[in-house]
């Protein structure tokens, strides 16, 4: 259960625990936190508690109420937090997820009556504003198609290479497991990943390099070899997205399977040389 | 008339790096355009059982009743009507064989299961949720959430309790309001929507949404659009990533051509020879 141990000049006075779903506080007797102080006003702020989930409000208090510093009118309370009422503090602390192992405490419930404790939503179901009503002539095919390339590098147009260009592109690979081959220890150990780049070694863009900033990068040329880098916890991935055939890593053909990319790297895509490096 | 060329789709379900056992069930009938997920809760083991009934008992229950090839008599808003009304149907026979096995197996005791089941017919969708599983759609660069969940985090995000910057920071993120077979009747919130060619949806549990950013799920709709299991797999392997700490599913639809109906007898001869 949430508590609040309320101090003034360093000296802790009293500790409370946040049981109830309204919890008072103010100068006057009928509080359920009672702070005896000029500065406070008789109703000062009131702490709402629903489950493991508290929240503080100012009730228009002469004064004000300070979170972490600033003034506020309404404050999720998290962890820790520091509310000043005149001279008073109260820290807030909220252990909830030390109590219950972290499997058990993530498990979805059920609970049954939440309209006790939040008010009802105001709002009617169906606001998407798509519903029924919002007719669209079925087919209009003249919608520009959003461009999926922008992450590419200046795709050179390559010399028209062997592959069937007109066909559709349809990855016909069965759905491998998505676990690579090693089995990734969710590398949190903080230990960051390092920068790495690709520089293009062949064809109009050579010499350029494209930094791996996002987790997703695609490489290639849509509609006839496109490729995605991938930047995850324990390093860069390299997987075949669309085309007829696979681009080539190291000579080797990378099939539909995700490839963990070394140092220094040969990537063929789509008629172009590239290598991929990890940043000094 | 066989949906599977129009709709491009690919699921995969994945137990996450935490839990030993899945408790997420998905079913798919490509050919008649359904696709239900459920992500089941409750007793020793007995959420997949929960989920695993809902989404055989839902699948096969419209596969009886849906039949494609014999709706094109229906007109559009017809075929809409039916279908929410077969989707309602089973979904409550589902709650109640769900609940009666409850009540009846004390190993069973208090298990329930979300629900997302999509319908796609003739260029609409139908969906049909319970709970706080989701479908997303993305339409050109735009990606919105389609349901809205049934848990104490939206009703307080709804009534303006708190923020969504809050949200994600709550420690009530696992209560869900509704749930398919806890209780002898239930309220499935069912929608219909019009779809547009390459529209993308995405239904998922929560242990794909709580783990992974929604800017980082559209952004990987649009990159690895070409790809449908390519997407699905680098969606929970994200998730996975990011801590894997529930079971994570993901089911991904993508709209490859129009799927109209073709009604009067002379469309019906010319699509003979499509």
């Amino acid at each position: 259960m949430a508590k609040l141990i309320l101090s003034v000049d360093g000296q802790v006075l009293k500790e409370y625990n946040l049981s109830k779903e309204r919890t008072l506080i103010g100068r006057k007797a009928h509080n359920d936190i009672q702070i005896d102080n000029l500065a406070v006003s008789g109703e000062h702020a009131a702490i709402i508690t629903i489950l493991n989930d508290s929240f503080i409000e100012d009730l228009g208090s002469t004064n004000g109420t300070m979170v972490n510093g600033k003034p506020i009118k309404k404050h999720f309370l998290q962890n820790n937090d520091v509310v000043e009422i005149g001279k008073h503090k109260l820290k807030y602390f909220n252990d909830a997820p030390a109590q219950a192992s972290a499997a058990d405490f993530e498990k979805t419930m059920i609970i049954r009556n939440p309209a006790k404790a939040a008010p009802p939503p105001p709002k009617a179901d169906a606001s998407l504003g798509e519903t029924v009503t919002n007719l669209k002539p079925g087919g209009d095919a003249t919608r520009p198609v959003p461009p999926a390339e922008q992450t590419s590098p200046p795709a050179p147009a390559p010399k028209p290479t062997p592959a069937p260009v007109a066909e559709a592109p349809r990855p016909a690979a069965p759905p491998p497991r998505p676990t690579e081959p090693e089995p990734a220890p969710a590398a949190a150990s903080g230990t960051p990943l390092r920068d790495a780049a690709i520089q293009v070694l062949s064809g109009a863009a050579a010499g350029r390099t494209l930094d791996l900033t996002k987790n997703l990068t695609t490489i290639g040329k849509p509609g006839l070899q496109v490729a995605v880098i991938t930047k995850r916890p324990n390093g860069y991935f390299i997987t075949h997205v669309e085309g007829a055939t696979y681009p080539t890593l190291n000579g080797a053909s990378l099939g539909a399977q995700a490839h963990p990319l070394n140092d220094h790297d040969l990537i063929e895509i789509a008629g172009v040389k590239m290598e991929f490096f990890y940043k000094p | 008339m066989n949906l599977s060329q129009s709709l491009q789709s690919a699921s995969l379900t994945d137990p996450g790096r935490v839990r030993d056992h899945n408790e997420d069930c998905i079913e798919s009938r490509p050919e008649i355009g359904l696709f239900v997920l459920a992500d089941g809760m409750g007793g020793y083991n007995a959420g997949e059982v929960a989920s695993g009934m809902a989404t055989s008992l839902i699948a096969d229950g419209l596969q009886e009743e849906w039949k494609p090839a014999d709706l094109h008599r229906l007109s559009r808003e017809e075929a809409k009507a039916l279908s929410e009304k077969l989707i309602r149907e089973q979904i409550g026979r589902a709650n109640n064989a769900i609940f009666t096995t409850s009540q009846n197996n004390p190993e069973c005791a208090g298990m329930g299961t979300t629900l997302v089941v999509c319908l796609f017919y003739d260029n609409f969708l139908t969906v049909a949720h319970i709970g706080d599983s989701r479908l997303y759609r993305l339409r050109g660069e735009t990606m919105e959430q389609v349901t809205r969940d049934h848990s104490l985090l939206q009703e307080q995000l709804d009534s303006g309790l708190i923020t969504p910057e809050e949200a994600k920071l709550s420690q009530n993120k696992n209560l869900v309001t509704r749930a398919l077979g806890i209780d002898p009747t239930v309220d499935a919130e069912i929608h219909v929507y019009e779809t547009q060619p390459d529209d993308s949806f995405v239904l998922c549990s929560d242990g794909l949404s709580d783990m992974v950013e929604d800017e980082e799920i559209r952004l990987t709709l649009i990159t690895l659009k070409q790809n449908p299991n390519l997407t699905v797999q680098q969606l929970v392997q994200a998730a996975n990533d990011n801590g894997g700490r529930d079971n994570i599913s993901a089911m991904l639809i993508r709209i490859a051509e129009p799927y109209g109906v073709p009604r009067g007898w002379l469309a019906r001869f010319k699509a003979l020879f499509r």
